[in-house]
């Protein structure tokens, strides 16, 4: 943040700086307006993880993890950015805690909607009881929240992606909005092999990897409502566009997700590969889409790609 | 894990009038610095926990340096160090003193 960038609008800024690349703070300063964000819990506090010193490894002040509030155009939103490269973003006790304690707040107000900028693996396998307690914790508070009539976005783009019990957080979420960069998985493709076999899945096969937990396939299942390029301005229009399309979270919600997900197994089911899936879509040279850039992919998607809109 | 702790006195105070800022992460060759304007105008002190142990001359010439060329007076620099090199610790500092000499909170 030299004066030379401070003189460039943030807008710009913000389309000129990849989402992937940009630290958890980089991308809430880009992604709000301008000087509007206000942290909670902020790392002059200290609030750092209470195990790490047990296992001699460093800490950091925010415990890998920033939380607070700010505007988008113009209307307040509860925001929280994990930072992917302090422990691969993972979940600890205290950074678990802090997006619980926003979940809980927004779930009070009510009409706040909630930004949720995933970079994660998972629990932080040092912490693994109070971390696997945090993701329970978590997945309450946001379907809590939902039921208050808060609107809970996930934003999908960074290093880590967005693994382990981060993927299960995603799947309560109201919406996601992704990037080609971003995946969104539960066990990730080391843990597939180990547990199933090199048959079941090849680790070291990373177009496949890519075709199976990448931000192109979420958004062609309909698990991912957006697809945004790899720019913080990309995600911010993405989240906004989800802010405005979101429904009523209710009984007829859940059961239309419900025959969602039935109808998707039953089309889906006996695929072996995701680009038989694409196949099965109607998409002409499946095989072609993880090489199409992303203007090219988005009008597909925007075509062919299934929503959730209506579920979820 | 290491604990290094090193006090200064220093012939100005920094600019800005900011209590506080962050710059940088803990991973592997990085670092964090959280910077804080609490200390007296003509004192400087930096705390470092760092996961590279038996580095403590490469710091205090890293330290002495930085406070030479900087004058950081008034500030407090607390650090959390995943095994960074001299080189980014000196990038991470000068941030630091950078980022709270702007205008904000």
């Amino acid at each position: 943040m030299t004066a030379l960038l401070k003189d460039i609008v943030p807008a710009e800024r913000a389309r000129s700086t990849s989402f992937n690349e940009a630290s958890a703070r980089t991308r809430l300063e880009l992604l709000l307006d301008a000087g509007s964000f206000v942290e909670f819990i902020g790392p002059e506090q200290r609030e750092i993880s209470p195990h790490l010193k047990i296992f001699d490894l460093p800490e950091q002040y925010d415990d890998g993890i920033v939380v607070g509030h700010g505007h988008l155009d113009g209307a307040p939103v509860f925001v929280a950015a994990q930072e992917g490269r302090f422990m691969g973003g993972a979940f600890g006790e205290v950074h678990g805690a802090k997006l619980t304690g926003l979940l809980r707040a927004a779930r009070e107000i009510g009409s706040i909607p909630v930004v949720i900028l995933f970079d994660t693996g998972g629990v932080r396998l040092q912490e693994a009881n109070a971390g696997e307690l945090a993701i329970a914790e978590i997945m309450r508070a946001v379907m809590e929240a939902r039921s208050a009539g808060v609107k809970v976005i996930g934003l999908i783009g960074g290093r880590s992606g967005c693994y382990g019990g981060g993927g299960l957080i995603a799947g309560c979420c109201s919406a996601l909005a992704v990037s080609e960069p971003g995946r969104i998985a539960v066990s990730g493709p080391e843990v597939i092999e180990t547990n199933r076999g090199v048959e079941e899945f090849d680790s070291r096969d990373r177009a496949m990897v890519w075709r199976t937990m990448g931000g192109q396939h979420r958004r062609l299942l309909g698990a991912a409502d957006v697809f945004a390029d790899d720019t913080v301005q990309d995600f911010r229009e993405a989240a906004l566009e989800l802010i405005g399309l979101i429904g009523a979270f209710d009984l007829d919600r859940l059961k239309a997700e419900q025959v969602r997900l039935a109808e998707r197994l039953r089309r889906f089911g006996a695929c072996g590969d995701a680009i038989d899936i694409w196949t099965a879509e109607g998409i002409a040279h499946a095989e072609t889409v993880p090489e199409l850039p992303a203007d090219q992919f988005i009008a597909l998607a925007n075509k062919i790609g299934r929503t959730s809109r209506d579920a979820r | 894990m290491e604990d290094l702790s090193f006090q200064h006195r220093v012939r100005a105070r920094a600019d800005g009038t900011r209590r506080s800022a962050l710059v940088g992460v803990v991973a592997s060759g990085n670092l964090e610095v959280l910077v804080e304007r609490v200390l007296p105008d003509e004192q400087c002190a930096v705390e470092i926990r760092t996961a590279a142990v038996g580095f403590g001359e490469v710091w205090t010439a890293v330290i002495d340096d930085f406070v030479e060329r900087f004058s950081p007076g008034g500030l407090k620099f607390s650090i959390n160090d995943g095994g960074a090199r001299p080189d980014t610790v000196s990038l991470r500092l000068a941030q630091a003193v950078r980022l709270i000499a702007e205008k904000g909170r």
